[in-house]
């Protein structure tokens, strides 16, 4: 507690419990390539979050940052109150367990089937399922909640893409995370296809009470889901608000996401 | 002028994969030495290596055998030393040829495998999943392959020895009218712990080149399909050009040996 508040420079007053993810300040390049430029963000608890961004304006970047994946160049990132940069291993494979991800091309382990794609997080975090013998009723559970029960023993490749990604879906939410981070989840789907997985993510957040961050460039799905929205444009964050808000502003470069 | 530019370039991306392939081959020995380790996955990778392999080993393995006898027998005939067919082809295969053969067969199916293999996870993400997962995808599936590729080469080396001596005598039996059983004792009487111990050892050595440049091709892969193929490409020619370089020290060694 001590150490932490004399290096970590954040306002005291914004550390509620409230706060799930808080980013400040980050910055990520590649080479000659600026991607995240000063980012700033905070994700409340029980909030949809949609940032959007066009394509390569580094929106994958910094959900991977979040998680550790990536390691930002500056900035401080800050994940159900604990800072990702001072976490050793151990802490940190412990904090991604309350955090589900959903891949943007759904990232199934392409060499083993269904049940054994939903049993692969709980294989190590096994202090999440202290006195779990039997993983099969939970693979169950969050195969009924993706409404795909009977796929249980097929390979991802018998399936077709919306498939893919509701299995996808159900194995980020298998852990019962407090967090959802979502990178592009209908991308790459018809637009029916899209609405089913929506409808999912809403039912999975009512069910769960999970915080969920959303990734995307769909316009519809940003209208739908969120509550509040990041519009990421030259590595910031750009304006944020309201969907509606956002859809009437005057501004040239929000008004590009809205134009059909 | 631009020609001396261009190699020196070149001369120094190879150096500085060299060196790439040398802190990748350090990280394989610190993550196989401490825990967790995944015997089951290895398990599974050592029979899918055998498994790969083992057709196309015996049949270079009996052509190689085949050929070598045939054209070894009229200049022994003309010496009248065919009598010597079966120590003579019986020494060059166990020592150089088998091992060196199986392990160039075995870099054009395996490394090239283990490239493509991984060099599809990465791009698909599926080695991001594992790593949000708690499971240390280094672990799971570059440790696990290279041990493999290590432990399985021997045995593969063995058996493809045995099947061109079985060629061998096959010809031998066919135009000398020589027995197998005279054909195989004559062989194995002739064999020493000389010949059998160096030509295991450099097995080992192989396999652990075709797993380590594989597996290293396939884990850097850079971003978009295309780069699979180049992954798996450039890993059978890496691991080819490495494997004769151990093979040249190895005789080296082994000679200097032989004269103590
Ligand atoms: N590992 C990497 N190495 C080098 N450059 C990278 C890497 N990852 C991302 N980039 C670069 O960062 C920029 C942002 O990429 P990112 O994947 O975050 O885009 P995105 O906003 O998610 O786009 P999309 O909607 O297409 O997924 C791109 O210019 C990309 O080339
Ligand atoms: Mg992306």
């Amino acid at each position: 507690m001590d150490v932490k508040e004399n290096i970590a420079p954040l306002q005291k007053e914004n550390t509620s419990e409230e706060i799930v993810v808080r980013i400040q300040d980050l910055y990520k390049s590649f080479g000659d390539n600026k991607v995240l430029n000063g980012f700033n963000m905070v994700l409340r608890k029980g909030e949809n979050l949609v940032v959007m961004g066009k394509s390569g304006s580094g929106k994958s970047v910094m959900i991977k940052c979040l998680v550790g994946l990536m390691v930002p160049d500056r900035g401080v990132v800050e994940v159900l109150g604990e800072d990702i940069a001072r976490l050793n291993q151990v802490d940190l494979d412990e904090l991604r367990s309350d955090i589900g991800f959903l891949f943007q091309g759904s990232a199934l382990y392409d060499s083993m089937t269904v049940r054994e794609n939903l049993e692969f997080p709980m294989r190590r975090h096994r202090k999440k399922f202290e006195g779990v013998t039997d993983t099969l009723p939970l693979v169950q559970e969050a195969l009924e909640n993706v409404g795909l029960a009977h796929t249980m023993d097929l390979m991802p490749e018998e399936l077709s893409g919306g498939m893919k990604r509701r299995i996808a879906l159900a194995r980020a939410i298998i852990l019962k995370p407090k967090l959802i981070l979502y990178d592009e989840p209908t991308s790459g789907l018809d637009p029916i296809t899209a609405k089913e997985i929506i409808g999912l993510m809403r039912s999975i957040q009512k069910k769960y009470g999970t915080s969920a961050l959303i990734i995307t460039h769909d316009v519809d799905c940003a209208r739908v889901i969120s509550e509040r929205m990041i519009l990421l444009v030259d590595g910031i964050n750009y304006a944020e608000g309201a969907y509606q808000e956002l859809v009437t502003s005057s501004d040239p470069k929000i008004n590009a996401f809205f134009k059909k | 002028m631009a020609m001396a530019l261009e190699m020196i370039k070149k001369t120094k991306e190879f150096f500085i994969e060299i060196g790439d392939l040398s802190y990748f081959a350090l990280r394989f020995f610190k993550q196989a030495a401490t825990p967790p380790f995944e015997f089951k996955e290895l398990l599974k990778q050592s029979y899918q290596v055998g498994n790969r392999s083992l057709l196309l080993v015996a049949t270079t393995g009996f052509i190689i055998g085949l050929v070598l006898t045939l054209q070894t027998r009229p200049t022994l005939i003309e010496f009248g030393a065919v009598s010597w067919m079966p120590n003579m082809v019986g020494i060059s295969i166990v020592r150089e040829v088998g091992p060196v053969i199986t392990a160039l067969i075995c870099s054009g199916k395996i490394a090239s495998g283990f490239g493509a293999e991984l060099g599809s996870m990465r791009v698909t993400e599926q080695i991001d999943a594992m790593e949000v997962s708690g499971t240390n995808p280094f672990k799971y599936l570059v440790v696990t392959r290279i041990l493999a590729a290590t432990l399985m080469l021997p045995l593969l080396v063995v058996f493809g020895d045995l099947i061109a001596l079985f060629g061998s005598s096959l010809v031998e039996f066919m135009k000398g009218n020589v027995s197998f059983r005279l054909y195989f004792n004559t062989v194995f009487d002739a064999l020493s712990y000389g010949d059998l111990i160096p030509a295991t050892i450099k097995s080992f050595f192989f396999g652990f080149v075709i797993g380590l440049t594989g597996c290293y091709k396939g884990y850097k892969t850079g971003r978009g399909t295309a780069g699979v193929g180049i992954a798996a490409n450039t890993a059978v020619v890496m691991a080819s050009l490495l494997l004769f370089v151990v093979d040249f020290i190895a005789v080296f060694v082994s000679d200097i040996f032989y004269e103590l």
